[in-house]
């Protein structure tokens, strides 16, 4: 071997040990980069894979006697979910219609065009909408304007002369409002659960 | 002491280079007819740079929290010194910023100046647009105001169109699974460090890709750099930079400074004369008596979004604005070679003709949304007295009607009240009694049936009223559009005398 042969091949094993060196170094850095993105990935993203189903809650929105048959009332809950600096924000507004003695219909407050608050208009029986002009019957069914579909409603049930009312959501066109029945955790009162007005098992 | 500070500042210069890292953007060579024209990028940089110094400022004194966010407001205008002006600067910096961009964009594109070499300064301009007007947006939740919770509300609404992803997407934006305090931190982070930062980096790309490529040339019939061929144009350019280029520094930036002077004395000017913006009623849901409105910048949007018809829309929105940006972006690409005249670009030319007019016209319509219903106009807009008199009895009754059904929200007698649909203070010429029975009963034309809710009295009296609206003079259709010939000469005979 002469000298410059010599030189050659250490410089050839400099540059494998080189490369090697390299890959463990890209490797390392990539687990640990791995390692610090899954946490602040899933920080940022939890809120989308929470499953807010199962916090949503039945909300007590008064005796029934409050509600004339016939009449559309708005009602204000407190949302059951919330963080520590929510403020005001909390406080939701809908729109509660007492079609009979015991049968409701809730409104969300949001027009099911782009969310705007609706108001009722008990005289000429329209909600309508500030924003871009939708306008909904008594019923929530949808009269005129750019909305697609009608008014939200919400589950509601009456327990013992009380009306509840299933909130903590905002709707809107994949999020519709209402919940599965099955996936709809019942009211409970004194120890009993209660679905649809009637006692159900506890579960 | 000239010498002394003289010497400092060699001394400084020696040991950090400063001259030698700066010295040579500064004294780049520019085009010798770089003139008024290239002024706009600078001053929106401008407008940039106040945000950030109002920004921090405000940070001072502003709680990004959701049950203190709004007094926070409040006090920053009524009780900290000289508060509600660096709200005014902050806010009319916005908007001036916004419209300074968007004059830039209009002025590169009329002069071509994104063709080759410069495509990727274009593609850094548009990124800049979006995050500026991302910023614009995120600014406003920032008032957390009425019109803030309902803004964030019609953005969430948009989201939900989208299919399969839109649930999440609505989650993901509000921080959970409604409008909250965790909403306000998510547009707070987003407005303060992600979105500025990312202003920051691009602004520097596009800076340097700027030095990179020189500034073009202001196109002239005949001139230099009015075609673009992707094998001569670099050398030529490079070449008449040699000969005929001026230093960046003083000679095209004492016109930066010159404009820039002058539009941050308006700023001032404006600030101090009209104050801050905002904040709207309190963030409180529950207060539904509100007009959620966007800032300017948004107020087109607004109008597109009532004018649609709900079939199209959510194409629109979901497939539509993402073509419109794509083709922004491969402008360059579409138009990367050729004349830079705007005058031998015709569809360039009407392009920005167009854009510029459906955006002055929509926004116009947002400010004044004639399609919005007035909620007050059935209680505070009186019938008038022209309307009234010599009526019968039963025509009497029927305005009465007119009033209590909230007709007047939609409608307007002698132009006051809802714009919505048409003018009832001359119904009677186009529509029979019939018809008017009949569009009052079964609805149309996007007007709501009142047949359930209208008494067949109630809807006597009312058509009676109607058919009874008709200008002196003009008798009422027996059948459609029969008086308006009648109308025609009357209005002549009007404006004959």
């Amino acid at each position: 071997m002469t000298d410059s042969e010599h030189a050659n091949s250490e410089e050839t094993s400099t540059s494998s040990r080189r490369g090697f060196m390299f890959k463990i170094g890209a490797g390392l850095v990539g687990i640990g980069g791995l390692l610090i993105a899954a946490p602040v990935l899933g920080y940022i993203f939890a809120p989308a894979f929470t499953n807010w189903e199962k916090r949503r809650a039945w909300i007590d929105l008064g005796e029934i006697k409050q509600f004339p048959v016939g009449e559309t009332v708005l009602a204000v809950y407190k949302n059951p979910i919330f963080g520590p600096t929510v403020g005001e924000a909390n406080e939701i507004p809908c729109w509660v219609r007492r079609t009979s003695d015991s049968t409701f219909q809730i409104f969300y407050i949001n027009c099911a065009h782009l969310g705007c608050p609706v108001h009722w208009f008990a005289e000429s029986k329209l909600f309508m909408c500030p924003c871009h002009g939708g306008v909904y019957y008594e019923d929530g069914s949808r009269a005129s304007g750019p909305p697609p579909r009608g008014l939200y409603e919400y589950d509601w049930q009456v327990v013992r002369s009380k009306l509840y009312v299933y909130g903590g959501e905002i709707p809107n066109l994949q999020i519709p409002g209402k919940t599965p029945k099955d996936d709809i955790t019942p009211l409970t009162v004194d120890g009993v659960g209660y679905l649809d007005g009637k006692a159900v098992k506890s579960t | 002491m000239m010498s002394s500070l003289k010497t400092a500042w060699a001394w400084i210069d020696d040991r950090t280079g400063v001259m030698a890292m700066l010295g040579p953007p500064m004294k780049h060579h520019v085009p010798r007819n770089a003139k008024w024209w290239y002024v706009f990028g600078s001053c929106t940089l401008l407008f940039f740079t106040i945000q950030i110094v109002t920004g921090i400022c405000l940070a001072l004194v502003y709680a990004p929290s959701g049950d203190s966010a709004y007094n926070s407001l409040l006090y920053l205008d009524y009780v900290v010194p000289g508060g509600w002006m660096l709200r005014a600067i902050h806010a009319w910096s916005s908007n001036a910023m916004v419209f300074m961009m968007l004059v830039h964009m209009t002025q590169v594109f009329l002069h071509g100046a994104f063709k080759f070499p410069r495509e990727m300064t274009w593609i850094f301009g548009v990124a800049l647009m979006l995050t500026t007007l991302a910023l614009a947006f995120t600014g406003q939740v920032m008032r957390w105001d009425s019109d803030a919770y309902w803004g964030v509300g019609i953005g969430a609404s948009m989201m939900g169109r989208i299919p399969y992803i839109g649930g999440w997407l609505t989650h993901l934006i509000l921080g959970g699974p409604i409008i909250g305090g965790d909403t306000l931190s998510r547009f707070f982070t987003l407005h303060v460090f992600v979105l500025p930062g990312a202003m920051i980096g691009l602004i520097g790309g596009h800076l340097m890709l700027v030095l990179r490529h020189g500034i073009s040339e202001e196109p002239k019939k005949g001139g230099p750099g009015e075609f673009v061929d992707k094998e001569t144009y670099r050398p030529a350019y490079k070449e008449r930079m040699k000969k005929h280029g001026v230093p960046f520094f003083p000679d095209a930036a004492q016109r930066d400074m010159v404009f820039c002077g002058i539009m941050l004395i308006v700023l001032v000017v404006v600030a101090a004369w009209y104050g801050p913006i905002g904040p709207s009623p309190r963030p409180d849901p529950a207060n539904i008596l509100v007009n959620p409105r966007p800032d300017f910048p948004f107020l087109w949007i607004f109008a597109i979004l009532a004018l649609l018809t709900p079939t199209i829309e959510d194409y629109l929105i979901i497939v539509a604005a993402p073509v419109v940006l794509m083709v922004l972006f491969l402008v360059p690409f579409l138009a990367g070679t050729g004349s830079r005249l705007a005058s031998s670009r015709p569809i360039a030319s009407l392009s920005v003709i167009l854009l510029i007019t459906g955006l002055l016209v929509l926004s116009w319509l947002g400010v004044t949304s004639p399609w919005s219903p007035h909620m007050q106009a059935w209680t505070s807009d009186a019938v008038p007295p022209v309307f009234v008199k010599g009526r019968t009895p039963i025509e009497l009754q029927g305005a009465i009607v007119l009033q209590h059904s909230q007709c007047r929200n939609c409608h307007s007698l002698d132009g006051l009240g809802g714009k919505r649909g048409p003018e009832l203070g001359d119904v009677a010429t186009r529509l029979s009694r019939d018809q008017i029975i009949r569009q009052v009963q079964q609805g149309d034309g996007n007007m709501p049936a009142f047949g359930k809710n209208l008494s067949s009295a109630e809807t006597d009296a009312l058509a009676a009223f109607l058919h009874s609206c008709h200008p002196v003079g003009v008798r009422p259709a027996d059948r459609p559009g029969a008086r308006l010939k009648q109308l025609k000469q009357l209005d002549k005979a009007r404006s004959a005398n």
